[in-house]
């Protein structure tokens, strides 16, 4: 379990109020990751032992043949070939994950909004497959998308660009960016992005995870340093692993073991040879989807210009969630964009559509254009959805004569300070800064789980939880996704429905007492 | 009595001490010096420089100069953009009427060099369906599939691709790039090994360079260099019976070649499979939509059980003319991916409309099977007219729509080369003809291939235009290469 690293968060008095709009020297009072008392931790193993030896014995009894193995069975041609998995690597996938199956992949038949429709599933052989039934759940909440700023809409009049996009150009493309898949629409998006992130030049891809994974190894490659948080997302990892590039890990938002591992590879050098290190790259996320928290930008900043290291600021959650126009965690920290020597981001999140950018200097996208393995091997992103990015980020900048983009981005930064203030008012633990529209709730307990997400749907509601292997073994959680489209009366009637699950199913851990602030204005 | 006890046991050591032999006492000596010097002595670590005081580590900090982070790049690097009004270096592609003709550097030309085999791109219906999913879903998706990011046009799509190509289930992901690059590290790990074609395309390599596996090439084509290899393993699978038990092989080829146009030879390679006991996954992007009576690709083709390739991959973006990938095959395969293909589980699902316009797609392909043959007489028609040009070979299948144009001799250097070719390109470009040259990153490929022009077939040409284009290509040739 974690040390308890909760700040001086719930004793702020109202004249702090007064001067506070997220700079440095408050924020870190906005953060919690507090502890759950010590019974829960002796329970959630308790939990997993019990299903653990549930799993041995059913094991046992499906080897012996008492039980009908439902899994999927190697060709008879091909039973004498080496088995294609190993049993003991889906221990996990058979006994614990089977189980709760039911809450994950849940399909959906209507726009990702604030309320969607999902189609009905039941299972006849508990959780082994599936079958649609045909009916469908409407005007379900929805509390597990990314939709930040509401652009999962489906308004004729805003999708006509999109429209016209599709019957001028078509749904693909084709081709690759250097060959010829550089569209007019491409350079179009890439001079807004530019614009938007007030970086020198940005550059546009078709996948958010490929932008990391097809990228980082273009600017490192072996005989760099990459120092990577802790809890960084699959695609940076992969990323880092294919430049070839050595990996360092420093505990997640942890300045001082940054700074250790700083000093000690400059002045140590490479392993061995002990000569000098290439680059450094540090590479940290703008929000952490799983935790909430937000990077200490200023300080990591401060470190990387001591050092002369450089900065990779993955902002796949906070672009657009963030910041008083949508300009993620430069502006809410108040930094200089070109602090930031790598400012990545996607699309999926806060624009509604698919992919992801690159931005900084010219030089540094000059060679991306040239040396990206996405540029050269992989299909230009679709005019449709290029056009689609073109107009929520000109929505939200304002270009097209409208508030509406700046009345989002302040109506999700209020929904979010009003949901979690009203989680942590309710007794339940919450991680993460206050400004993260991305809240984890703590279950911790695996039974507790499927249980949670089950009755969450039955009152109509869609919620997202995950447990291990995306986070630690005992802390299970479920994560809502705050987002502009909701309403004060869909979020009181979530908040409504877990003040009961909370006391039914036992969930209010939280231990502090003052738990009461105002909004910031 | 306890005394007289303890008093006994203190004298049975006594004698045992007297009696023991000499050299037996020396040694338990010596070990019991070592272990209190052992105790005592000071632990160092390797890795620290003690050494250095905080002043010298200061200077060792100040003094270290990183490299830029990106090294310069020639300011005519064929791929970045120039000012409008001097010669633009990347060609920007623009104010389409259709895909079939295209605006390049603003002068209409016919396109013999997007991937548009049967000409969907284009397509009255698949772009109606795709605005009426516009209609229905928006654009985005929100999320992975695992968390509300599965609409029912996904599934109903994993259907139909499963149905078309008759296998028992199929998984899309969101880029083609990923498709295989995903899938090939979901089930080979470190220890394993993987067989593959010195010529698989960039995708392939950076599969099995996320995967950790032994990976050896067999040589373009040859099936004799891979049985070879696959021999070799035998033997050194009996030294070590019990590891060989454990450690999963695998053949990766592709059906068509986009770096080289070829065929691979799939029924030695099934013959190979069984006997040696590896498992095959076929990259199927060139020749989905493209081979077999049905287009079902090279499996159709050869008329091989698609059951005895355990996994066949291909993206969307060629025949298809939509975005993603798809891989299909039995069950058995195909699940494991939904938990451990990482462009699966970690990234966001096809946005709805394109998956609608792929399912469009896939029933014009289904209702008018006379496509396949259509393109098939087209690939030949282009590959005679391209013949004997002087100073150009034709790389590739008569059948392959993506063809490769090499210089018969090379200069010597790429560059030149890429030079040569570049002005041939630009020439067929002025007279309305859009040509590419095929694009490699010549520092990450295991085995660049050589500089070529790259000549795509589809549909939509007229043989009017594809006798102009070779024409074109043979006034240049005759031009350029003096």
């Amino acid at each position: 379990m974690r040390d308890i690293r909760l700040r001086s968060l719930f004793c702020r008095t109202t004249e702090e109020n007064g001067k506070s709009n997220g700079v440095a020297h408050s924020w870190s009072k906005r953060e919690s990751f507090e502890q759950a008392p010590m019974y829960v931790a002796v329970l959630t193993y308790l939990g997993f032992g019990i299903v653990t030896l549930f799993g041995y014995f059913r094991d046992f009894l499906r080897a012996v043949g008492l039980e009908k193995c439902h899994l999927a069975q190697e060709r008879d041609e091909q039973k004498d070939f080496v088995p294609l998995y190993q049993d003991f690597e889906n221990f996990y996938t058979r006994n614990l994950y089977m189980r709760v199956r039911d809450n994950w992949n849940r399909p959906i038949c209507s726009l990702p909004g604030p309320e969607f429709d999902l189609m009905e599933r039941v299972s006849d052989d508990y959780n082994w497959t599936f079958r649609l039934t045909g009916r469908t759940i409407h005007n379900v909440i929805n509390m597990g998308s990314y939709n930040y700023l509401g652009f999962a809409e489906n308004n004729e009049k805003f999708l006509q660009p999109v429209a016209n996009a599709t019957k001028e150009y078509g749904i693909g493309v084709c081709s690759t960016r250097q060959e010829m898949g550089n569209l007019d629409i491409h350079q179009e998006l890439e001079e807004l992005v530019a614009s938007f992130l007030g970086a020198e030049s940005a550059m546009t891809f078709g996948m958010g995870f490929a932008t990391n994974s097809m990228n980082i190894p273009a600017l490192v490659s072996r005989g760099c340093l990459i120092l990577s948080d802790e809890l960084n997302h699959t695609s940076l990892i992969l990323g880092a692993r294919l430049s070839g590039a050595t990996i360092r890990v420093f505990k997640h938002n942890n300045m001082q073991s940054l700074e250790k591992l700083l000093k000690e590879a400059i002045m140590g050098g490479q392993p061995r040879t002990h000569r000098p290190w290439r680059k450094i790259l540090i590479v940290v996320e703008g929000i952490y989807s799983m935790e909430g928290s937000i990077v200490r930008l200023p300080e990591i900043v401060a470190l990387k210009k001591k050092y002369k290291a450089y900065l990779y600021l993955d902002e796949a959650h906070s672009i657009g969630a963030v910041g008083a126009t949508g300009r993620g965690v430069t502006q809410l920290f108040g930094l200089d964009p070109s602090d930031v020597d790598v400012l990545m981001g996607t699309f999926t999140k806060s624009f509604g559509a698919a992919g992801g950018y690159i931005a900084g200097k010219k030089e540094l996208v000059d060679y991306l254009r040239a040396h990206s393995h996405s540029a050269a091997y992989a299909t230009a992103m679709s005019p449709p959805v290029a056009r689609q990015i073109i107009r929520a980020m000109k929505c939200i900048m304002g270009l097209d004569g409208l508030t509406v983009g700046i009345q989002r981005v302040r109506q999700l930064a209020e929904n979010t300070r009003y949901f979690r203030r009203r989680l942590q008012e309710l007794g339940f633990i919450i991680y993460g800064s206050q400004d993260s529209p991305v809240v984890p709730l703590l279950l911790y307990m695996p039974g507790k789980v499927g249980a949670f997400s089950r009755a969450m749907l039955e009152r109509k509601i869609g919620v997202v939880v995950v447990g291990f292997p995306a986070t630690p073994i005992t802390e299970a959680r479920a994560r809502f996704c705050v987002s502009s489209a909701h309403t004060r009366d869909m979020l009181d009637k979530v908040l409504c429905s877990l003040d009961e699950l909370g006391d039914y199913l036992g969930l209010k851990f939280s231990r502090r007492k003052c738990t009461q602030f105002e909004l910031d204005s | 009595k306890m005394a007289s006890g303890q008093q006994w046991v203190l004298v049975e050591m006594v004698q045992a001490f007297y009696e023991a032999p000499a050299y037996h006492l020396i040694l338990e000596g010596i070990l019991i010096l070592w272990i209190i010097r052992l105790l005592f002595s000071k632990t160092y670590k390797l890795q620290e420089r003690s050494d250095l005081t905080e002043k010298e580590k200061e200077e060792l900090i100040e003094e270290w100069q990183p490299e830029p982070l990106v090294p310069p790049v020639s300011k005519d690097h064929p791929s970045l953009n120039y000012d409008p009004n001097t010669k633009l270096n990347l060609s920007i592609v623009c104010g389409l009427p259709t895909s079939h003709k295209i605006v390049v550097n603003g002068k209409e030309c016919i396109n013999f060099a997007s991937f548009n085999f049967l000409g969907l791109l284009d397509n009255e219906r698949v772009k109606k369906r795709a605005l009426s999913s516009l209609k229905k879903y928006g654009v985005g998706t929100c999320g992975p599939r695992g968390f509300y990011g599965t609409f029912d046009v996904h599934l109903e799509l994993e259907d139909r691709l499963a149905k078309f190509m008759r296998t028992e289930e199929a998984i899309i992901y969101s880029y083609g790039f990923a498709t295989i690059a995903s899938a090939i590290p979901a089930y080979s790990k470190r220890g394993d090994i993987v067989f593959v074609d010195e010529a698989a395309c960039f995708a392939i390599q950076k599969g099995l360079q996320a995967s950790r596996s032994f990976i050896k090439y067999f040589k373009h084509n040859d099936m004799e260099d891979l049985e070879r290899l696959l021999k070799d393993q035998e033997v050194e699978d009996q030294k070590n019976p019990r590891k060989a038990r454990v450690i999963r092989r695998f053949i990766v080829v592709e059906g068509l070649y986009i770096n080289t146009g070829d065929i691979c030879p799939l029924p030695e390679l099934v013959k190979l499979k069984y006997r040696y006991k590896v498992r095959i996954f076929l990259e199927e992007s060139l020749s989905f939509g493209v081979l077999g009576d049905h287009g079902r690709g090279v499996t159709e083709h050869f008329g091989v059980n698609i059951d005895d390739i355990d996994l066949i991959s291909a993206n969307m973006e060629n025949a298809l003319a939509s975005i993603g990938g798809f891989c299909c095959g039995r069950s058995f395969v195909i699940d494991h991916q939904r938990l451990s293909g990482q462009g699966y589980c970690f990234s966001a699902s096809l946005p709805p409309m394109l998956a609608a316009a792929a399912i469009e797609a896939l029933n014009i392909m289904e209702e008018d099977p006379e496509i396949f043959t259509i393109l098939r007489e087209k690939c030949s028609c282009v590959h005679r007219a391209l013949q004997g040009i002087p100073g150009l070979k034709v790389v590739g299948e008569s059948f392959t729509p993506a063809l490769h144009l090499q210089l018969e001799t090379s200069t010597g250097s790429r560059d030149s080369d890429m030079k040569t070719l570049r002005t041939i390109v630009e020439y067929c470009m002025n007279r309305r003809v859009a040509l590419t040259q095929a694009r490699y990153l010549d520092k990450e490929e295991k085995f660049l291939p050589p500089p070529t022009i790259r000549v795509v077939v589809t549909v939509e040409q007229t043989d009017e235009e594809i006798n102009m284009a070779a024409s074109l290509i043979r006034e240049a040739a005759l031009a350029i290469l003096k």
